[in-house]
Parts: structure tokens; sequence; C-alpha cells
């Protein structure tokens, strides 16, 4: 999809213009169906939140969104996901922009294990910049914007393994942003850290939320009332129930997803 | 298990003192520095330069042969084919069975493979006129595919090891940040794994600086006047030549020393190649963990 596309979608800007549109989304690994004829909206410049019970289908459906699953053998994908207008899955759509402009945030941080700048660089490399002077600008700037940037200011040429779960977090997210996505996928990026880093997590998501896209997995329940604008319950490869956040978390129309909610779930 | 190495450690060190025993006489860097030109079961004039240089030639030649096609093949195999699929499988299947193969069996390969079927049939293309046979002989290029051949089994593995070593999550990343799947081999993938490549590569050279029967038939000369200089020419070689002064010389009790001295100049040149590589691998290591 090109900048201009992208650019008119976002013209007609209403409080809540879906991005990410799916329409009777189902996935097979194999035999093993993992999500059903998912039909939803992700609304632009909102934090979408998929929440579940592991196994649900959540990071399935987060990998529609940049065909990631594209990489795994026997994957079956049926239905249709439009961004921005586009059904990423006509053949003729190149992955290459389509990963350009939905950047993803694992769950297990991955660092290359090369320099912290290195690490940077690699995607603006990869789609073509070669100047260093705006190499290292944007290395700045997006490690400013995962809030990094002055822990790290002194030590860019240091391997970024050196760095804590939660600095290596944040520099995957600055890693991500460097290239300008328009959407960030993010697959419980602070399961595997202490809360204090989960907290600096937090507080970038709600900062980032300004200028991206952002759906996000998370087991937390709290976490998800403190970020998400709206959030989605899945259960055993379905949707049950979508809406705002607030809604689901002290309203929820279906019992499954109070169960769930509550914490009742077995 | 420390009875068990102080038994090989013992046993080491019997041959090793017993070839060092018996070659340290005739071992000198007049031996190492000539040709054999001269009667090569004088033990007063012979030489081994000749064969220093076509049993490095043919390990050079050999590496450099496999190291492509050998990192290519496990790359394919461990980053783009499916893993169930019949053409994974049957190069698994061969790469294991390939390696219990006995190297005879490889060298009668290569005549029959290399010699007769590629040679002869680049002389019928390339030299339709000419009679008398050209690619058609045992050559350099030979016996070095033939024993490209034989090592091949070890790089495939360890290349594979060092790729399996290499977490998925750093593939995702690369491709998640719009990389195609070569950019992340080329990028991410092999700079990873070069250390495990490497250890192939010292691996295959281990294996394959003393082996004599891969290259019996395609390439080793029993005597030749001066160097090899083009691919297609013959060799003379320190296995080889071991075995000829082991079995043709017509005073084995005089031209011992010149025996044990040559197994000397063959274990050395084997440990030089070794130490070259691990060298270059500790430098690639500590490059990967402090720089990049
Ligand atoms: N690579 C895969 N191969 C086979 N099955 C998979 C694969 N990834 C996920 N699954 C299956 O798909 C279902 C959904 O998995 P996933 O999307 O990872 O759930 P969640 O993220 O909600 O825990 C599960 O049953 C899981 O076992
Ligand atoms: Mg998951």
């Amino acid at each position: 999809m090109s900048q201009t596309q992208i650019e008119n979608a976002a013209d007609h800007e209403k409080a809540e213009a879906p991005l990410i549109v799916t329409r009777d989304l189902s996935v097979h690994y194999g035999a093993v169906q993992a999500l059903n004829q998912i039909s939803l909206n992700v609304s632009e410049h909102l934090v979408t939140a998929f929440i579940g019970p592991s196994g649900c289908g959540k990071s399935t459906l987060l990998r529609c969104f940049n065909r990631m699953n594209d990489l795994i053998d026997h994957v079956k994908t049926t239905g249709k996901v439009t961004i921005a207008g586009h059904d990423i899955y006509r053949s003729d759509i190149d992955v290459v922009q389509l990963r350009k402009k939905v950047g993803m945030v694992f769950q297990k941080s991955n660092p290359f294990p090369k320099s912290i700048r290195e690490n940077i660089m690699y995607g603006l490399r990869l789609h073509g910049m070669r100047e260093s002077n705006r190499l290292n600008e944007v290395v700045e700037s997006s490690l400013r914007s995962a809030a990094l940037w002055d822990e790290v200011k002194d030590r860019l040429d240091t391997n970024a393994l050196t760095l804590s779960g939660g600095q290596q977090q944040r520099l995957c997210i600055a890693r991500a942003i460097a290239i300008q996505p328009e959407i960030l996928l993010m697959d419980e990026p602070a399961s595997a850290l202490d809360p204090v880093a989960t907290a600096k997590i937090e507080e970038l998501i709600l900062t980032l939320k300004e200028r991206y896209t952002i759906v996000i997995v998370t087991h937390n329940m709290q976490q998800a009332t403190r970020i998400s604008d709206k959030t989605a319950f899945f259960y055993l490869g379905a949707l049950v129930e979508y809406g705002n956040t607030q809604a689901i978390f002290t309203n929820p129309k279906n019992r499954q997803t109070e169960d769930y909610v509550t914490g009742r779930f077995g | 298990m420390a009875f068990a190495t102080a038994i090989i450690l013992a046993f080491a060190a019997v041959i090793l003192s017993n070839i060092l025993w018996q070659g340290w006489e005739a071992f000198s860097w007049r031996f190492i520095t000539s040709r054999a030109d001269q009667n090569m079961f004088d033990s007063q004039q012979a030489g081994v330069l000749q064969m220093i240089a076509g049993t490095s030639a043919r390990v050079v030649l050999m590496t450099i042969f496999v190291m492509p096609i050998g990192v290519i093949t496990a790359i394919y195999l461990t980053e783009y084919a499916r893993k169930d699929s019949l053409l994974t499988n049957l190069i698994q299947s061969a790469v294991n069975n390939l390696a219990g193969v006995p190297s005879i069996v490889f060298g009668l390969f290569g005549l029959g493979f290399f010699v007769n079927f590629i040679g002869g049939n680049l002389d019928l293309i390339l030299r339709p006129e000419q009679a008398a046979p050209y690619w058609r002989n045992p050559a350099l290029i030979w016996a070095s595919l033939t024993l490209a051949v034989m090592t091949l089994p070890v790089v495939i593995v360890s290349t594979e090891e060092a790729l399996k070593a290499i977490p998925p999550g750093l593939r995702e990343a690369s491709m998640a940040l719009g990389a195609t799947r070569l950019e992340t081999v080329i990028r991410i993938v092999i700079p990873q794994a070069l250390p495990g490549i490497m250890t192939g590569g010292v691996l295959a050279v281990g294996r394959a600086a003393g082996e004599v029967a891969p290259i019996l038939f395609t390439g080793a000369a029993y005597y030749m006047s001066g160097y090899p200089s083009h691919l297609t020419d013959q060799f003379m070689d320190l296995g080889y030549h071991i075995f000829i002064l082991s079995t043709q010389s017509p005073d084995i009790e005089g031209t011992r020393s010149i025996l044990y001295a040559t197994v000397i100049t063959l274990l050395l040149l084997t440990f030089t190649l070794n130490l070259l590589t691990i060298l270059m691998r500790a430098r690639i290591r500590t490059k990967l963990r402090t720089f990049h």
C-alpha cells in the first residue's frame, strides 16, 4: 500500500476509523483450527487489546496482520483482512512493504546480537537508507521515542544483549518504530518483565498511541484496562466479545467474558 | 571416564613418540624443502616439498569446492525447505548414509564419475578432434572433487547444527522488519552461524588431509618431476608417498627413517591447516561477541 493511500485513509479520520478489518478470517495449522471466522475492525489511533486464555488464537490473529503466519509450514488462511482498504492477502501484495507499515514486537525480546546502533539501523538499511547522518538521526529519534535514549546514548556501540530485559524490549520497540510503521503489533510485550520494566513499557505504549495504531495481546487484565481503548475477548479461536475496554471489564454482555475478566475462568 | 581418557592419551603418546623416534633422524629443514627429483628412496637426498605442495593443493581445492555446496545445502534444508518434503528427506538420508561409506568407495566413485564420466564427456565436447584423453585422466581437480564429495556430509551436518542453534526469534525479528528470507540469511543467519560453519571446515580438512584411498585412482602420482601447475595435472601426495615408502621401497630398513619423517610432515601439515581454521574461527567468535 502506498503512502498516499494510507494518508487518504487518515484524511477522513473520524473518532473510530477502522484501519484493520477482518471478515470471516479462519486460520488452520494443518488439521488444527486456530481461528474461526473472525470479523472485527481495529480502529485507527486506538490501543486495542486482545485477551483470552492461552491457545485461543490471539497471537495467530496478530500474526495475520503482518502475514508472519506465512512463514509457518502448512498454514491455511481463509477470509479477508484489509488494512487501510487493501486486501493484504491478495497475491500481488508486497509483503515487504506490508511489514514496513505494520511493525511487530514479540513476546520474547529478540534484539539482534549486534550493537544497539546496528539494531536500529538494520531495518533502515533494508529499506534503502544509506546516508550515515540520516541513519544516526533516526537512531536517536527512535531511541528517544522508545524512552531508551538517556539510558544508552553513551553506549550505542555495545552489544544489545548487554542490556537488561526491559531495555531489550524497548530497543525492539525502537527498532520497530524506526522504519515508521502505521501500526504496531505487540504480542505480550511485557510478559517476561518485572513490574518496574512493565510499567515503563505501558507508559511508552500510552505515548506511542498518539502516532501509531496499536494492537496488543496481553494476559494481564489490569494491563488491558490501563492501556487499551478497546478490548476483544477470544475463546477457542472465536471472537466472543469486542467493545470498549471499560464496557468489557465492567459490564460484559457475555457470560464467558465475565468469567474470564473476573478471573473465575477454568 | 577419566580412565578411558588416560588410556586414549597414553595410546596417542605411544604412537606419536614412536613416529618421532623413528623419523627424527631424517626429518630436517632440507627434507621438507627439497624436491624428490633425486632418488626418492635415498635418505640423504629424498625430499617431500612436492608432496607438501600436492597435499596442500588438494586440501585447499577440496575446501573451495565443499564449503559453498555444503553450506548452501544446509541453508536450503534448514531455512527454506519444508521439513517433511520428499526432497528434504532424500537429502537428509543421503547425508546420513554417505557419512558411513568407506573412503575407497569414494575413490572408485571418483574414478567412475569424475574421471571417466565427466572427464570423458569434457574430452568429447571440448576436444572432439584429439584422440589422446586430456580431461579423462587422474588429476588434481578430480581428486579434490572426490574428497569434496566425501567430506560434504561433515560440512552439511555442522552447518545445520549451527543454523539450528540460532534462536528462531532473530529470523522473525528480521522478517517482521521487512527483510526477505535471503536478506535474513545473509545479514543475520550466516554471520551467527560462521563459527559453526568453520568447525565444519576444520573437520573436513582433518578428515581429508590424510586420506589416500579417494585420491589413489583420481589424481595422485607415484612420481612426477616438478609441481602440478594446472587443475588437470596429477600431483604427489604425502599420504600416498607414505604408502609407497612402506610398500614399494627396495630397502625397507634403509628407508624407514624417511617414511617416518614423511609421517611427521603430514601430521605437521594437518595440524597447521587445522590451526589456521581454528584461529580464524576464534577471531570470528570474539568479533561476534564484542563488536557486532
Ligand atoms: N506454529 C504452529 N503450528 C501448529 N499449531 C500452532 C502453531 N502456532 C499456534 N498453534 C496452535 O494454534 C492455536 C492458537 O495458538 P496461538 O495463536 O499461539 O494462541 P494464543 O496466542 O492465544 O495463546 C493453539 O491451539 C496452538 O497450539
Ligand atoms: Mg500467544
